[in-house]
């Protein structure tokens, strides 16, 4: 039974510009209720890899750069 | 990170909190301020910073019992008319008593509560009967205001920690707990002479009209897994039947909040922007009148604030865009909606377990005691009605003094090294399935089967059905669920705990023939509520690997209830004028 990637647009936003997660911070990925965001080895900025939120924005407001935008889902909007 | 690890470490301790969102890190730091030596853990799946139903804060205080405003005698009978009699008073009146207290210990954190010109709590008026209702001005800030004391108190805590399963010793009383690490998949045994349970609610049982997994009233995190941990240890659960079911906004899925509205003249309306309910507060009573009203011509339902002059509505955006669910205000400013100019579109929410707002939970006595020895529980998931954020407070703090001084009498319980074996295997199964259902798709069948046949209105043959639909998910899910890393291990976990608490509610709400508590448990096969037969709680049990329900009756009221009070919370509807 093969498992297929259906894609979703994610509502957590990153600015690349601003986040500083190539400079070892991980604040964002620290205080997601639902740990749903990581670091990209390929770019070294935080992303959203599981779209399971709960658009609750402890990422968005704990960010120290302002880097992180939280959205409402597509389905809820 | 997530790639699936194989270590184990075991830790010991006097007292293990499961669960830092509300309830738990005040149980750890009163356990661990009433004897600074002891060994306190206190584990959470996700981070205690911001963690549990108030991660983001919260608006206010929906049920202080405040000197001068309302007594702890006059709140028990409000809780005890709200929950149509099938409550055990005790807890609610120690509540009662204590959180008096407990709301200044928390003023004195910096967590600050509305005062008036004279000094004294800003009190309101939402309930039936009494003023209970509290607004805190700084209320974004409660998470960090009290992990500022956990640190003070040097507490230990393990984050990304999610507890499995209770180990219990051969003479039944609690020994532990066994955790995985939710990036790692590494385990960790946890000695414990006493046991917290404060894991909230379970919120991702029904499935949300939008269909978003995640999209749900309460935390998401919150998947029930403490109900579950509690059936698998034997301990009792009480009236799970009496679903929370509450009144958010259309698709959000979030509270509007009546409690916050309501004191600056806003209300709940129907399509014609009239009242037809008395009363906001959140009951079964006030949701069935909801209902109806949603299922009639005059529905959808709203909360309508248009009428009110604009520096008030400013105050209540101030509110509500800012603590609880700040993305309130993200999500009208997508569809347009203005509060001056619009009304709200409102909504019922998927069903859940949360004795926060109705009564299902584990059940617990005053001293927050589950019927299994030195198993404690408070907060959403123990079985003190209505008791909120307040209550979560209160019943952790009870719960942690206790657990401390139940840990200075005992050792640590022997338990039997095949349990950890056996979970080890339990949790492990899905990561070594090369292929099979992925956890997401597990989940969403077993919810979307809680909204076909389990959600109000219950009726007894699609409850049946439910019952043979369920067990074939939970087959899927024991041989057939498949993860890829650590994370959808967790997922998967949840996914369990989701299936035992949808069996549990299930199994609840067969159980009780009679209709009680409004739409919480609206049975239309047995529309009356029958008091001669069901004036009692109905408990929960694992019995032979099912869950089999009896009786228990109402502990004799404390408090004593006038005839003329008993209908107080059904005559909610407004009746029409002539």
């Amino acid at each position: 039974m093969p498992i297929a990637n259906t894609p979703t647009s994610v509502p957590v936003v990153v600015d690349e510009e601003k986040c500083i997660a190539d400079r070892g911070c991980t604040v964002c990925v620290d205080v997601c209720p639902l740990d749903v965001l990581r670091i990209s080895e390929l770019t070294g900025k935080a992303y959203m890899k599981y779209d399971e939120c709960w658009y609750c924005m402890p990422c968005e407001a704990d960010c120290p750069t302002g880097a992180v935008t939280v959205d409402i889902p597509y389905l809820l909007r | 990170m997530d790639e699936i690890g194989s270590g184990t470490a075991q830790v010991d301790c006097d007292v293990l909190v499961i669960g830092g969102g509300t309830a738990g890190p005040m149980a750890a730091y009163k356990a661990k301020v009433k004897n600074p030596k002891a060994r306190v853990i206190l584990l959470e799946k996700a981070n205690v910073k911001r963690s549990g139903a108030i991660a983001m804060g919260m608006d206010g205080l929906n049920n202080a019992v405040i000197p001068g405003h309302s007594s702890p005698e006059q709140y028990t009978k409000e809780i005890t008319i709200a929950n149509d009699g099938v409550c055990d008073q005790a807890p609610v009146l120690k509540y009662a008593q204590r959180c008096h207290d407990i709301i200044c210990e928390l003023d004195g954190f910096g967590i600050r509560f509305q005062k008036d010109e004279n000094g004294e709590f800003a009190v309101r008026k939402v309930h039936h009967l009494g003023s209970y209702v509290l607004p805190m001005p700084n209320g974004d800030t409660v998470k960090k205001a009290l992990y500022r004391q956990l640190r003070r108190v040097q507490l230990l805590i393990t984050n990304r920690f999610m507890a499995t399963r209770l180990l219990t010793g051969r003479d039944g009383r609690v020994a532990g707990a066994i955790a995985v690490n939710t990036r790692t998949a590494e385990f960790l045994v946890v000695r414990a002479k006493a046991v917290i349970l404060c894991a909230g609610a379970a919120g991702r049982l029904g499935l949300p009209a939008s269909g978003y997994l995640y999209g749900t009233y309460e935390n998401a995190a919150n998947a029930g897994d403490g109900y579950a941990m509690a059936y698998h240890a034997g301990a009792g659960l009480a009236n799970l039947e009496c679903f929370q079911i509450n009144p958010l906004i259309k698709d959000y899925n979030g509270p509007a909040c009546a409690y916050v509205c309501g004191p600056f003249g806003g209300y709940t309306a129907n399509n014609r922007g009239e009242r037809f309910i008395e009363c906001d507060y959140w009951s079964g009573q006030m949701m069935l009148e909801f209902w109806n009203e949603l299922q009639s011509g005059k529905g959808p339902v709203f909360l309508k604030l248009d009428h009110l002059h604009e520096s008030t509505i400013g105050e209540i955006e101030s509110i509500l865009h800012r603590v609880e669910r700040p993305s309130r205000g993200r999500f009208h400013e997508r569809r347009g909606t203005d509060y001056r100019r619009d009304m709200v579109e409102m909504h019922v929410s998927e069903i859940g377990f949360c004795s926060g707002h109705s009564a299902s939970g584990v059940f617990v006595d005053e001293h927050a005691r589950t019927t299994v020895p030195g198993l404690y529980a408070a907060g959403d998931m123990a079985s003190v009605p209505h008791n909120y954020m307040l209550g979560a407070f209160t019943n952790g703090a009870v719960a942690g003094e206790d657990a401390i001084g139940f840990a200075a009498e005992v050792d640590h319980a022997e338990y039997d090294p095949a349990d950890v074996e056996a979970e080890r295997e339990r949790v492990l199964a899905p990561t070594r399935r090369d292929d099979g259902v992925p956890p997401n798709q597990v989940e969403y069948k077993a919810r979307r089967l809680v909204n076909d046949y389990l959600q109000p209105p219950k009726v007894t043959r699609n409850m049946e059905i439910f019952r043979h639909r369920i067990a074939e998910v939970r087959e899927d899910l024991e041989t057939g669920m498949a993860v890829r890393d650590a994370h959808e291990l967790m997922r998967a976990l949840e996914a369990a705990s989701i299936v035992d608490c949808a069996e549990m509610a299930a199994a609840a709400s067969l159980f009780r023939t009679e209709s009680r508590w409004g739409l919480y448990h609206l049975r239309v096969d047995h529309p009356e509520r029958d008091d001669a037969a069901w004036l009692c709680h109905t408990i929960l049990r694992k019995v032979d690997g099912r869950p089999a329900c009896e009786k228990r009756p109402v502990a004799p009221y404390l408090v004593p209830i006038a005839e003329d009070e008993r209908d107080a919370y059904r005559k909610q509807r407004i009746r029409a004028h002539a």
